[in-house]
């Protein structure tokens, strides 16, 4: 990285660059330790060996078979909870200045979520189909 | 700051070096500490047998033996596989630990990155692994697999709320997101006006505690909520295909990031690296000795011990849940007790 974009970059960005680095070093780690592997494992395959495993007999179908995703429902309801949290956490570390008003306002909020809850939970979504 | 001045010294790709090989650290010592001190000898003890003891003194030298075993084995991959997902997958796996370890702060200036919004980077960045799980479920094209992978996605998506909820808890109390700042606020607190202990969030936030840490133990898919490896159903699950060292990076990603779970719980909830500050007179983070940069790691990592300790133990006593079980315990049961507890810590702060 040139030293250009380093003295450009703000402390709040440098830090992050320190994430890219850490990324980094876990491919560098992994592949320095598969590379080292790769010296010294055998490598003999044969049409047995790479066929598909299952429980021993000979694969049926494909292996990227249909299954049903039961939990679709959930993941609409995750969406919503997610994005909450979203707008929880700034009015968490806030909440000393913004005080009763704060409270209130987090409680309507609150209060608003969970009665969606309490709707889905009614309409039978939690309930495994 | 002392150690500033010190880094202030060195360039940049030597104080990223530094980083990283501390990152390094932190990521495979509690790793291997987890998986040599639990899971050979811990289960092993519970399940009335010795474990391993031939390699070294009581088996200490058994992970390098281990790893030496994995380095030999053939890596073989399915005709049928997408192969470059199916390469890759175990190697996001392993990034998402090294990107969760970025955060933890251990000492007063020991830390990789002092973000602002830590917690929120916590949060997101421990949900990078399912994907890895996702991709090698879907890239084995095996049926196992496929079933794993997806019942992984469904379990982080019911677990991730409750989690992200125990900590709103915690961020209430300590008024910030910064990592090192909670560590502060625990350790400058005081309950009732007694500072012996400071304010540890594991007394005052014990019902937030208890839901992140099981919310943990479901996204290392530790025992009880093991449905994604099922080992009698589904033979191991998104890791069906896998063997050699590709498995390995899997095994080693999952008790890694067990461990980093622990030291950032033990951050959030049981006051870090730091010691009460009141022992010492310190009252805020510049008064803090030099020498806590270096008993501070060990603190955490004590602490770690112990909280990993707790989730191998449910791990070992457990029977698993059935996935219709799983679903509702989170939706049912974890996700309206941490919004009340929300709204009580926020009412008892507000309070008081």
């Amino acid at each position: 990285m040139p030293v250009v974009v380093l003295a450009v970059m703000s402390p709040f960005l440098r830090s992050y660059l320190t994430v890219v680095w850490f990324g980094l070093a876990s491919f560098l780690v992994a592949g320095l330790l598969l590379g080292i592997s790769a010296l010294i494992r055998p490598n003999k395959p044969n049409p047995e060996k790479l066929l598909t495993y299952e429980s021993g007999v000979d694969p049926v179908g494909d292996g990227w078979s249909q299954s049903q995703i039961r939990y679709y429902v959930f993941a609409l309801l995750f969406v919503i909870f997610d994005v909450e949290a979203v707008f929880i956490f700034p009015w968490a570390t806030q909440l000393e200045r913004y005080a009763v008003f704060g409270l209130v306002e987090m409680g309507v909020f609150v209060g608003i979520l969970l009665l969606g809850l309490v709707y889905a939970w009614r309409k039978g979504v939690l309930r495994w189909v | 700051m002392n150690a500033a001045v010190l880094s202030a010294d060195l360039a940049y790709w030597a104080q990223s070096l530094l980083r990283v090989l501390g990152g390094l650290v932190a990521v495979l010592l509690p790793a291997g500490t987890i998986v040599y001190l639990f899971l050979f000898k811990m289960m092993s003890f519970m399940q009335s047998r010795l474990g391993p003891m031939e390699a070294g003194p009581y088996g200490s030298m058994q992970l390098f033996a281990e790893v030496g075993k994995w380095l030999q084995k053939e890596d073989i991959y399915p005709a049928r596989a997408d192969r470059f997902l199916f390469k890759i997958a175990p190697l996001i796996v392993l990034a998402s630990t090294f990107l969760l370890v970025v955060v933890v702060p251990f000492g007063p200036d020991a830390w990789f990155t002092d973000f602002e919004a830590g917690v929120f980077y916590m949060l997101a960045v421990s949900s990078v692994s399912v994907l890895g799980i996702l991709i090698a479920g879907w890239s084995s094209a095996n049926k196992y697999s496929l079933l794993g992978g997806l019942r992984a996605a469904g379990q982080l998506i019911a677990y991730e709320l409750p989690m992200v909820l125990a900590v709103v808890g915690v961020v209430i109390q300590a008024g910030t997101m910064n990592m090192q700042g909670i560590v502060v606020a625990q350790n400058a607190g005081s309950m009732f006006g007694w500072d012996g202990l400071g304010n540890p969030y594991v007394l005052t936030q014990f019902v937030g505690f208890v839901i992140f840490m099981i919310a943990v133990q479901a996204e290392l898919t530790q025992t009880p909520f093991d449905m994604p490896i099922a080992e009698s159903e589904l033979v191991s699950g998104y890791m069906t295909e896998y063997s050699g060292f590709r498995f390995l990076i899997f095994f080693i990603g999952e008790f890694a990031t067990a461990g980093v779970f622990s030291m950032i719980a033990s951050v959030l909830f049981l006051g870090g690296w730091a010691v009460p500050f009141s022992w010492f007179g310190w009252t805020n983070l510049n008064d803090i000795d030099n020498w806590m940069n270096v008993a501070g790691p060990l603190i955490l990592f004590t602490k770690m011990v112990v909280l990993s300790f707790i989730i191998m133990w449910v791990r070992f006593s457990f029977p698993r849940f059935r996935e219709d079980q799983l679903q509702r315990f989170a939706w049912k049961v974890l996700i309206p007790v941490s919004l009340v507890n929300i709204m009580l810590t926020a009412i008892f702060k507000v309070a008081f």
